[in-house]
């Protein structure tokens, strides 16, 4: 079943330069290898196209069921030189939240 | 075992002038933490202190101990600061000042010296340290000249320093914010310089804590699951000697302290999760071990680190131009429709008058609409108002305060409902851009200071 990423977890966003960083944390174990499965790299680069202008890189961090993407070129020249309202990035993790993903109804809370 | 209760009551600069006194008066506490400085922080700082040398440091940090000092010395606690900015030692003569005037002839106070390298760039450029910008690879010295502060990041060693030397209150300029709650644990604890699964373990119990409400319900994904964030309890670890600790908060106070929550902040500002490199330790969080340990309460274990590296953070900030920004409120039918014809409007009159801004130097947002996020939430087709706001910079300030005055005739000389213009002209503002580098450790270490001093001396 085709479902938004805010039902199965949740994120955080914050900026390391002109990067952002979106940490997205999945509700069970299960769900966590779905996600593992369906977020890539690419999808989230696609997902940012209008906000991204670089490279997305992506980390597992299985002990805290969580994805850790790195979103470069992403905020304008990032921090104090930055015109953009979200200069810091602190949106993105929400943004994603919005990714729609192929989850097996039985793993839905 | 014995355990040290660390808190932090100051995620950054500019946050709640009330947690530090509520972390105090809640519930029993050892340690407090308090973080003052944003990148570029201490730039503004630089500024201060040029136009009067007993400026440059965090101002509010005084005012919290004037209001706090009753209880800091009623409880013993310990504040482990970074206010001291660019000026710890003005800083700490205030702080005395107040303990003074206060009757508390008895405190002592640490000041931690040697992060300003600004003096020293030239001289280190000279002998071949590149200071490379960790993001463009380019050498400070292509922005020498414009160059307004250059700190480096020191650790835990100099405050478990201060700490060790009877500081009640320690003032540091430019460390990590994570040096904030590992110092104390150092010192408490006594950990060795190469005892690195336990300084990771510290390491991430600061990462925990540092932006203070974010680890126990603020900025939280399902915020309907967080109770009377309004008055949120601001974050406190509970760390024994083995490096394990329990992240909780005071009984009473509103927020949530779940492993959900703390996860969310473990993963704020990552990078790479397998190397948080930091002066003190290169943390794992791949091997942190997150359960829940009873209401409000996630006991953090497992934690593994490996030896810190050569090199120390050095962060520099410049002078890069010049930036504006303003915005209108544009309600009634068609608002997207004025809004799009408003900016098209005020681009097409500032090239009129032969001012025009590259492509990436000017912006404009229809927030309300495509703000924050464009391309990924579809915003209403008709919206019944949106805010315009639109940005510019330029090396050219003139340029940039022309553009101010372009925004008020939209009133009168754009499209219909245009309004919510306050605050006057937008005005130019100096960039003051970020340089991150690495300089190497034995550039800095050998200058480091520690003194400590009471009232009178």
């Amino acid at each position: 079943m085709r479902v938004e990423l805010g039902r199965v977890a949740h994120a955080r966003s914050g900026d390391k330069g002109d990067a952002s960083n979106v940490g997205l944390l999945a509700d069970s174990p299960a769900l966590f290898e779905v996600i593992r499965r369906e977020v890539t790299a690419e999808r989230v680069r696609e997902h940012f196209r209008e906000i991204c202008r670089g490279e997305v890189e992506r980390f597992e961090v299985p002990n805290l069921l969580a994805l850790n993407f790195l979103l470069h070129d992403a905020l304008g020249g990032g921090g104090t030189a930055s015109l953009l309202t979200d200069a810091q990035g602190k949106t993105h993790g929400q943004g994603l939240l919005r990714l729609e993903i192929e989850v097996p109804e039985e793993l839905l809370p | 075992m014995k355990t040290v209760r660390v808190a932090n009551g100051q995620g950054f600069w500019g946050d709640s002038v009330d947690a530090p006194l509520a972390l105090l008066e809640g519930g029993p506490i050892d340690y407090l933490g308090l973080d003052y400085l944003a990148e570029v922080t201490l730039s503004i700082m630089m500024r201060q202190k040029l136009k009067d040398p007993a400026a440059g440091y965090a101002t509010d940090f005084v005012e919290f101990v004037r209001r706090a000092l009753p209880r800091l010395v009623e409880g013993g606690v310990r504040v482990v600061t970074n206010a001291g900015g660019l000026n710890p030692r003005a800083c700490r003569a205030r702080v005395l000042e107040a303990a003074h005037e206060l009757g508390f002839e008895g405190l002592r106070v640490g000041v931690v010296e040697g992060d300003d390298l600004l003096a020293r760039l030239p001289e280190l450029a000279a002998a071949g340290h590149p200071m490379r910008n960790m993001d463009t690879g380019e050498p400070l010295a292509s922005v020498l000249d414009r160059v307004v502060s250059a700190n480096a990041y020191l650790g835990a060693r100099p405050v478990a320093e201060a700490l060790a030397a009877g500081a009640q209150i320690v003032l540091c300029g430019r460390v990590t914010d994570t040096a904030l709650a590992l110092g104390p644990l150092v010192h408490e604890h006594g950990w060795a310089a190469d005892d690195w699964d336990r300084l990771a373990a510290g390491t991430i119990a600061g990462h925990i804590l540092e932006c203070g409400a974010q680890a126990t319900g603020g900025n939280f994904s399902r915020f309907w699951e967080v109770p009377e964030l309004w008055n949120v309890g601001y974050p406190i670890a509970e760390v024994a000697a083995d490096g394990s600790f329990v992240v909780t908060k005071h009984p009473g106070t509103g927020g949530l302290v779940t492993v959900d929550t703390v996860a969310e902040q473990l993963v704020y500002e990552m990078g790479d999760p397998a190397s948080y490199v930091t002066p003190d330790v290169t943390a794992d969080f791949t091997s942190i071990r997150l359960d829940p340990a009873g209401p409000d309460r996630v006991r953090v274990s497992g934690v593994r680190g490996r030896p810190n590296t050569p090199f120390l953070k050095l962060s520099a900030s410049y002078l890069d131009g010049w930036k504006a920004a303003g915005q209108v409120t544009v309600s009634g039918p068609r608002a997207v429709e004025k809004a799009r014809l408003a900016a098209e409007i005020v681009w097409r009159r500032l090239a009129r008058a032969g001012v025009e801004f590259g492509a990436g130097d000017r912006r404009e947002e229809l927030l309300g609409v495509s703000g924050c996020l464009p391309g990924i939430l579809p915003g209403p087709d008709a919206p019944p108002e949106v805010v315009l706001r639109l940005a510019v910079r330029d090396p050219d300030r003139a340029k940039v305060e022309r553009f101010g005055k372009e925004i008020a005739p939209l009133v009168t000389s754009g499209p219909p409902g245009v309004t919510g213009f306050a605050g006057g002209r937008p005005r130019a503002q100096e960039v003051v851009a970020y340089w991150p580098a690495l300089i190497a450790r034995e550039q800095v270490e050998p200058h480091l200071e520690v003194t400590v001093e009471g009232v009178g001396g």
